[in-house]
């Protein structure tokens, strides 16, 4: 199954949100424990009515999917489909804290109703009266992935056209706090840039959302093609990773020969990263590697932010010095290969190729 | 020409029983799970009716086999329950024999434990024990689910709001048609939590009283708990391993009414797209549909609205109607999948099931649901109805060999 | 009376969080919902819940929620007369 990337947005702690140039101006921060999104003037894309009860979380991803439709120039998608590790977790706080705080009595229903995880998916089909399919996913760090593997199925099953798929979470005060508690995040502030310097245990939180317009046919304009993406579970071993990977580049009918540039999940905590180490050290070595992380932070669909890096890289063919990790790629990037995991349980591959 | 999509077994654990025959016979003998909630701790004990699974954690424990420490939220007991039925009664043993997948779908995930959680929580930040709030993702349930019964092959998890489990189904149908896997287990899981319970409760929309679904003057919907889960096989892998097949996923289509956050439209635009589409996808007419297992939830938009859809997609004498939550309460993300149980031993039994405490016909629509348990064989063709907030409709068909 | 509709339209733009708007853009005798400030369903349950919490007032039921929520004017009304009682 084979796909074109016609139509991209971010919103993240990069300015991706008019992407053009963000590539040639990546923003570090200094001393830090996680990024949040540098955030678009909703009003200039929700109108206030409709903007009133929707937290951040919907607000950013009402807007880079509407950007996204824009940038693929489509106006009626075929689908929408989400995908959310957590959701919508800021009003999910707020409704559970008012449950306790007034006992159950006089509960205002609206963080409620905006709960749910699949209330993007749907505040983006009421803004664009979109009937179409409509579905979200929240798996974990496999939320965007399944989001995308659905939409590339619907573009084979013919029905859709034009399909919008996007992967999205936020960080709130309460969800940093209870997984730095489960000791996910490096215990002292860190240069954002710097990342992969610290070697020690955790890694940075992160935000954000990223949209793609796709569709079967190829444009003048599109960005790239990718095929469906690998997602395993729970590998026992880095042999049985290594199997994955060799799996997933001959249904494509590839080799490590073709890949151009691998974009690592590389997150910054010691343990995890051995693996993507392992594997630059035995099957990388001659490939120029990229991360990501230290410009999105780690959160559940990531990876969405991974693919949106890929898909500029590609159409640009320029990489910010900051995102490589040992040489720039050289001749021209044709393949990227991109391996995630979510603290060694989902792990993902992606092939984002020129067109 | 892509593979039929069999299913070869089904599990349910609702307030209507613990499993199939315990459900098959209270849905038989008019036996509703509705009633007084004495199991969860909520201010609206006495005066809001829910169906709850009256099993404790412990009793839950002990009806999975599980005696290990992980930390397992009420959510991922029933929905172990509900899977470990469906995967004997499709008597699959050997997990790793073909490409396998799970797919699971519910609402408000491991919500039971994170309340537990939360209430110290919020008084101090560094209270609350962290192994009560591990489990509230949606993907956890899944994940332990998947543990449990050893599928590693695809795992996912849907949350569409009320119409999250036959998202799950949908997609399951759709990964084997497309040859991605060859066998998967779909379905969807929720435990009544006091997030929900209050959460409804703020939208007004609790009848205080066991739910009328489509009766005029019905006033709302009751919650309920449960998990369904079914499993489904490639025609071919089912041909091969000689399964006994219990019917086929012929149909099934998503719309997305895109009217409102929370109410349908009044025409139900979502809703008969979504069953037209389900029509589409299995070549059938209108009148080729023996029995409609509706959303029915008992409010008065929903009511109004499926009825309208109905209406329009089958004229004024549609097929024989029912909404089964009259029975299991409003199980949320559970309800596509507990519904599609239902119509799965609809087919196998050859009823139709009575819309509970019907009395008065609704003003505004032609058409009345059945009221007494209907013996019909055979029951050829069952479409099920789930509608969501967010206007996120699916509608599934069922056929039998 | 013009003083609790004056604090009526703060309320409302509080709880129903009308960033834009000002209480004087509010007429108190225009239509609260569809036509006239545009508001739904779900603010017709935010604002029973304004007149539970500010004002201790239940509305009974639906039928009556829609005269009660009907303006501005109709709630203060309510209010009134209620208080009064």
């Amino acid at each position: 199954m084979k796909v074109y990337i016609n139509g991209i947005n971010a919103i993240s702690p990069q300015h991706t949100f008019k992407h053009e140039d963000w590539l040639k101006e990546p923003v570090g921060y200094r001393q830090v424990r996680y990024l949040k999104c540098i955030e678009p003037v909703y009003t200039e894309y929700i109108d206030p009515m409709a903007a009133r009860r929707m937290s951040r979380i919907v607000k950013t991803g009402v807007c880079s999917a509407i950007k996204c439709l824009h940038d693929a120039a489509v106006e009626m998608p075929g689908a929408i489909i989400t995908g959310t590790g957590l959701g919508c977790i800021e009003d999910t706080e707020k409704f559970l804290g008012s449950i306790f705080v007034n006992k159950e009595q006089l509960l205002n229903p609206t963080p409620f109703i905006q709960s749910t995880h699949n209330t993007v998916a749907a505040a983006i089909a009421l803004k664009l009266k979109c009937k179409n399919y409509n579905s979200t996913y929240v798996h974990r760090g496999f939320s965007f992935e399944h989001a995308l593997t659905d939409g590339l199925m619907l573009l084979h099953e013919e029905p859709a056209d034009n399909i919008l798929v996007g992967g999205l979470d936020e960080l709130t005060d309460n969800s940093f706090i209870i997984t730095d508690r489960l000791g996910l995040w490096k215990k002292t502030p860190v240069d954002s840039l710097k990342l992969l310097k610290y070697n020690n245990k955790g890694s940075l939180a992160g935000e954000g959302a990223a949209f793609f317009a796709l569709s079967r046919e190829r444009k003048e304009n599109s960005y790239a093609c990718m095929s469906l993406p690998a997602m395993f579970y729970k590998p026992r071993n880095i042999s049985e990773v290594e199997h994955q990977l060799s799996a997933f580049l001959s249904r494509d009918e590839k080799t490590l020969n073709d890949i151009d540039l691998v974009i690592l999940g590389l997150n910054g905590d010691a343990a995890g990263d051995k693996i993507y180490y392992q594997l630059i050290d035995q099957h990388f070595k001659n490939i120029p590697v990229a991360y990501f992380k230290h410009l999105c932070g780690e959160y559940d669909t990531s990876s969405a932010f991974a693919v949106f890096l890929a898909a500029l890289v590609i159409k640009k063919q320029q990489i910010p010095e900051v995102a490589c990790l040992n040489k720039s790629p050289e001749n021209k990037i044709k393949h990227i290969l991109i391996y995630n995991h979510l603290r060694n349980i989902n792990h993902t591959f992606f092939l984002i190729s020129a067109c | 020409m892509p593979e039929k999509v069999f299913i070869t077994g089904v599990g349910i654990i609702s307030s209507i029983g613990k499993g199939i025959d315990e459900t098959i016979d209270s849905l038989k003998n008019s036996r509703s799970g509705i009633g007084v909630i004495t199991l969860l701790e909520t201010a609206y004990k006495n005066e809001l009716p829910a169906a709850e699974v009256k099993a404790t954690h412990e009793d839950l424990m002990e009806i999975a086999g599980i005696k290990d420490k992980r930390p397992y939220s009420r959510t991922a007991l029933l929905g172990i329950i509900a899977a470990r039925q469906a995967l004997r009664h499709a008597f699959i043993d050997d997990i790793a024999a073909y490409r396998t997948g799970l797919i699971s779908a519910t609402t408000v995930g491991g919500m039971d434990k994170s309340e537990v959680f939360y209430r110290p929580f919020i008084e101090n930040k560094r209270h609350g024990r962290l192994r009560d709030i591990i489990t509230h993702d949606c993907g956890d349930s899944t994940e332990t689910i998947a543990d449990y019964t050893g599928i590693r092959d695809y795992v996912s998890t849907v949350s569409t709001a009320c119409s999250s489990s036959a998202n799950a189904l949908l997609l399951g149908a759709r990964l084997i048609k497309n040859g991605l896997l060859q066998r998967v287990l779909v379905g969807g899981v929720d435990a009544l939590t006091l997030f929900t319970i209050n959460g409804f409760n703020s939208l007004m929309i609790l009848d205080k009283n066991p739910c009328r679904p489509f009766d005029e003057e019905r006033n709302g919907l009751n919650l309920g708990e449960g998990a369904g889960f079914l499993m489904l096989e490639a025609e071919s892998i089912a041909e091969k391993e000689k399964k006994s097949v219990l019917c086929e996923i012929s149909g099934y289509g998503n719309a997305c009414d895109a009217f409102h956050q929370t109410a349908s439209s009044p025409e139900g635009d979502g809703a008969y797209l979504s069953m037209k589409k389900a029509l589409d996808t299995a070549r059938l007419e209108p009148s080729m549909i023996d029995y409609i297992n509706a959303h029915g939830t008992g409010t008065k938009n929903n009511d109004l609205s499926e009825g309208k859809a109905i209406e329009r997609l089958f004229g004024n004498t549609p097929p024989p109607c029912s909404s089964t939550k009259a029975y299991t309460g409003h199980t949320l993300g559970a309800a596509g999948a507990v519904e599609a149980v239902f119509c799965v031993l609809a087919i196998q039994n050859g009823i139709i099931y009575p819309n509970l405490r019907f009395q008065k016909q609704m003003s505004e629509l032609s058409f009345s649901p059945v009221v007494a348990l209907q013996n019909r064989k055979p029951l050829k063709h069952i479409m099920s109805n789930s509608f969501g907030f967010g206007g996120n409709n699916t509608s599934l068909i069922f056929s039998a060999i | 009376m013009e003083n609790l509709v004056e604090k009526l339209k703060s309320e409302i733009i509080e709880a129903l969080n009308l960033a834009e708007m000002k209480p004087e853009q509010i007429d108190e005798n225009a239509p609260l919902f569809v036509d006239g400030l545009g508001l739904d369903s779900i603010d017709a349950l935010e604002l029973i819940v304004l007149l539970e919490k500010k004002y201790g007032l239940k509305v009974a039921n639906a039928e009556e929620g829609k005269k009660v929520l009907y303006s501005v004017n109709s709630m203060a009304e309510f209010i009134t007369r209620n208080k009064k009682g």
